[in-house]
């Protein structure tokens, strides 16, 4: 449990928005997560948690520190992390051209497992997400929480050892939201993956999470503790409190 | 099916009028003026119909057929390329853009120009003035449907690490399917359009070289059939896009 499987060093993260104009979104972030661990990252709007999602994915370099996610670069070891990290993102974005099953089997086509074999693989976790009768339906045929389903479908396919979602629940309404929610940490907790969940809202870290790790602005860890064990309403509600006043206390910081 | 036909009849009601007013018009006129400016519609039947009825004719309107898509294959080939390359490395933008603007603004008749005397062969020189003409329009209209592709569906792909050729078939070829019909729906016709002008340099056959002949001997039933050609080989290349776009977009949401 306590082998560190990610570490995140002391990361700065500055974009250039103007030939002389610069905006530093990340800032000194330094975390771990351990291997099996469900980390919970809460933060405003716009405090750069897409950004921290994106580096762990390795689709931006840093400007400074590092990531190490297995003890490689996810930005410089690209092709290494192929398969073994999963995304769930804050749209399904689903290519409208491929039908549910297309769009779920994408990832393993990739590393061109036989199609039967792929099929057979996005076909199960399609039917353990309730999108049974639904797999031949275009992305516009279907509802906003069941194309999310087939993007949670789709990241699950791989396999990957490290699941990242970023604000995966957070444009549904709040009945899909918390359906999918209960599916989501059904699955993350039958399959022991590790998992980091990038949200706002501090009520679905609660709930998911087994660590909380709150980002002031720029992104920095404001807080890192585990969640407690609640035994009522009323001391979840004074834990949301608490973190709200954490997250509440940061400025915005533009270099 | 005969649903169907009435149908389709039935939303092609607005053409059918404005066409058959048109050849109303054009009939009354004939009896107006002479025949050698506006012939009656039986002239021109007979006209068309010798045009396509005749083997050594219609040979003159496939070879029309073949320089157009032969030089839009070359045309679509080329854009594709610059636009591909464009699109996997954005600095080559800075120096290939001004280059396609700068050529788009050069007119159809100073290619005929530039190929005239650049190129003794009248093959050459026609290939020449349509790829010319065509090349910018592929490379820009797919420049643009590559720049469209959404940023979120990059990432999303990226995520699962794709080989640059991976990140092409999966995604990038698949975007840019409307770019590429819209495309050739747009050459087809100005393609066709500028083989006119080319084939009246020194051609020798073509539906250019035709018409050329009809307007030295006032043939105007002629020069009409020849026209009419055209316009039915410009119909069934939109009409073939048009099955092609259906089938290939099926994906999309159907209007009512």
């Amino acid at each position: 449990m306590n082998e560190k499987i990610i570490e995140v060093e002391n990361v700065r993260k500055v974009f250039r928005i103007h030939r002389d104009m610069e905006i530093t979104v990340v800032d000194g972030l330094s975390f771990d997560v351990s291997l099996g661990e469900v980390i919970c990252i809460v933060g405003k709007t716009g405090c750069g948690k897409s950004t921290c999602f994106n580096l762990l994915l390795g689709l931006e370099p840093v400007t400074a520190g590092r990531i190490r996610i297995e003890g490689k670069d996810p930005y410089a070891d690209f092709k290494y992390f192929r398969t073994k990290i999963g995304a769930v993102f804050q749209t399904d974005r689903l290519l409208p051209w491929r039908n549910a099953l297309e769009n779920a089997v994408i990832g393993l086509e990739l590393v061109e497992e036989s199609q039967t074999a792929r099929e057979e693989t996005a076909l199960k976790w399609l039917h353990r997400l309730g999108l049974e009768g639904f797999e031949k339906a275009y992305p516009y045929q279907l509802s906003g929480g069941m194309r999310q389903r087939v993007g949670m479908a789709r990241a699950f396919t791989v396999n990957p050892d490290i699941l990242l979602a970023d604000e995966a629940f957070g444009h549904l309404d709040q009945v899909t939201s918390i359906q999918l929610r209960k599916i989501f940490l059904k699955l993350i907790k039958e399959t022991g993956k590790t998992c980091l969940v990038v949200t706002h809202n501090i009520r679905e870290a609660i709930e998911i999470g087994q660590r909380m790790i709150v980002l002031g602005k720029p992104c920095r860890v404001l807080l890192d503790e585990e969640i407690p064990t609640f035994s009522s309403e009323v001391q979840k509600s004074d834990y949301e409190e608490r973190i709200l006043s954490v997250i509440g206390k940061n400025e915005i910081y533009v270099s | 099916m005969f649903g169907k036909i009435k149908n389709s009849i039935a939303s092609k009601k607005g053409g059918i009028i404005s066409i058959g007013v048109l050849l109303i018009v054009w009939e009354i006129s004939s009896h107006f003026v002479p025949s050698y400016l506006i012939p009656n519609l039986q002239a021109i039947l007979g006209a068309f119909l010798k045009v396509v009825l005749s083997w050594k004719l219609v040979q003159h309107a496939f070879i029309t057929v073949a320089r157009i898509l032969v030089a839009l294959g070359l045309a679509f080939l080329v854009g594709a390329l610059l636009s591909i390359f464009m699109g996997f490395f954005e600095e080559l933008e800075d120096y290939i853009l001004p280059v396609l603007h700068f050529v788009m603004g050069v007119p159809a008749l100073s290619w005929v120009v530039f190929s005239i005397i650049w190129f003794p062969k009248v093959e050459m020189r026609i290939l020449f003035i349509l790829v010319a003409c065509c090349t910018p329009n592929y490379t820009l209209e797919l420049h643009d449907g590559i720049k469209a592709i959404p940023k979120d569906l990059k990432e999303m792909l990226e995520s699962f690490r794709p080989s640059r050729m991976q990140l092409f078939t999966k995604l990038i070829l698949p975007s840019i399917i409307p770019a590429i019909l819209t495309a050739w729906k747009i050459n087809v016709g100005y393609a066709t359009r500028v083989a006119m002008v080319a084939e009246l340099v020194g051609a020798t056959a073509g539906v250019g070289f035709q018409l050329l002949s009809a307007q030295e001997l006032f043939d105007m039933p002629g020069a009409i059939a020849w026209t009419l050609v055209l316009v039915t080989f410009l119909l069934l290349s939109q009409f073939i896009l048009g099955k092609t776009e259906s089938k290939l977009l099926s994906y999309r949401p159907k209007m009512n």
